[in-house]
């Protein structure tokens, strides 16, 4: 290779240069792309809310809610049908997937039980945590779903744990940071209702 | 040299992951669908013609002592393009590739012909090479990909081939990787002798 030669003042104009149009190349992709992938990630959250709800017409105003490790934040979506409330889209997460962070959106409807949910992250196992999709919306066997269900009239833990949810077979970890997040939802969500009629109420 | 032999050299003779066995981290970690592996190829591929471009055209400027930390810096602004394109217009493989894009940096194919061949070489050369093994790299984690998903789910680039009462689960899980690569290795060998 018949590169210039090594010295010292060679050496750091070449780098900076190089680093010079690195950064500048990748500070223009970045403007480029900062639209879309704001756009892409509103539409998956967007659709993900319209799955989990019964159908509505817009959104109303959406409250944050600190978790109780005071990092992550808990997301309320309230979904109205003309002026009435349908129910709340809530974004909640665990960090004790078999994987880590699993971050889920769980509906809410007026009854106070769960109509649906869809999980947007996780990084559990392929074949095996990462049923948790399909598992505890099917009916399949009785006690594995969670639709229509609430933490308060039914135990929100797996059944070897002596609660009344079925895990997902060979993938009880996965399913217990599942129930986890599902419980916090629900956490959040009677916390965020009293709130909303203590203050109607004065 | 023949630039059909400098393109073809990438899917046999000097395949990164079944003889050169490079690039094993993301090799064994994005495999578990076909799917996954084409889109780790392809973003790889990526990568390495335009690293191989960049670096054939300023390897007359840099010098010696500082070509490394030169080719990384290019190779790393590349991986982070390809990351926010991908973010930007494919979420959906982004997300299942996640943490295995910005690794492509440290990915020893990408500096591997960097300082090997395009170093060396002219444009035209550098840029058949990061073809011709960007390919031979897609195309060994297809068929590692494939494979894995054939028997350990059932499906082909998720269209159901079989039921899943039948699946090995053991092939999508990590000693799958090292089972399925470890008879690829074998079989190409084997085929190489010949």
């Amino acid at each position: 290779m018949a590169g210039r030669d090594s010295n010292f003042r060679n050496m750091v104009i070449t780098l900076f240069l190089v680093t010079f149009v690195a950064a500048a190349a990748l500070g223009l992709v970045y403007e480029f792309t900062k639209e879309p992938i704001k756009l892409a990630k509103l539409k998956a959250q967007s659709e993900a809310i319209e799955k989990v709800l019964p159908s509505f017409e817009q959104l109303g105003e959406t409250y944050k809610v600190a978790a109780e490790n005071g990092k992550d934040t808990i997301e309320i979506f309230p979904a109205f049908r003309g002026n009435e409330l349908v129910g709340c889209a809530v974004k909640t997460f665990t960090n004790n997937g078999y994987g880590g962070f699993i971050s889920i959106m769980a509906g809410i409807d007026n009854s106070g039980n769960f109509s649906g949910y869809e999980v947007l992250e996780h990084a559990e196992t392929p074949g095996l945590g990462s049923k948790m999709n399909e598992w505890f919306k099917s009916e399949e066997k009785n006690g594995q779903s969670v639709i229509g269900k609430n933490p308060e009239s039914t135990s929100f833990e797996v059944s070897k744990d002596g609660g009344d949810i079925d895990a997902i077979t060979a993938s009880t970890i996965t399913s217990r940071a599942f129930l986890d997040a599902m419980r916090r939802a629900y956490k959040a969500y009677e916390e965020q209702d009293d709130l909303n009629t203590g203050s109607a109420g004065q | 040299m023949n630039q059909w032999k400098n393109f073809s050299k990438g899917f046999i003779k000097e395949n990164p992951v079944f003889v050169l066995l490079l690039g094993m981290c993301p090799t064994l970690g994005v495999t578990s669908s076909a799917i996954n592996g084409l889109g780790m190829g392809l973003a790889t591929t990526f990568v390495l013609v335009m690293s191989n471009i960049v670096v054939s055209l300023i390897k007359k400027q840099i010098p010696d002592k500082v070509r490394i930390p030169s080719f990384i810096v290019i190779i790393a602004t590349f991986v982070t393009i390809v990351e926010l394109v991908m973010e930007a217009y494919i979420p959906s493989l982004f997300k299942s590739l996640g943490l295995f894009i910005p690794l492509i940096v440290v990915n020893c194919i990408v500096l591997g012909r960097a300082e090997a061949f395009a170093s060396k070489n002219n444009l035209v050369s550098s840029i058949v090479d990061g073809f011709g093994i960007g390919f031979g790299f897609s195309f060994a984690l297809v068929l590692l990909g494939g494979i894995r998903e054939l028997l350990g789910s059932g499906k082909l680039f998720s269209i159901t081939i079989y039921p899943e009462n039948y699946v090995t689960l053991l092939f999508v899980l990590a000693p799958g990787a090292f089972i399925v690569l470890g008879y690829l290795i074998a079989i190409i060998n084997r085929l190489k002798k010949d």
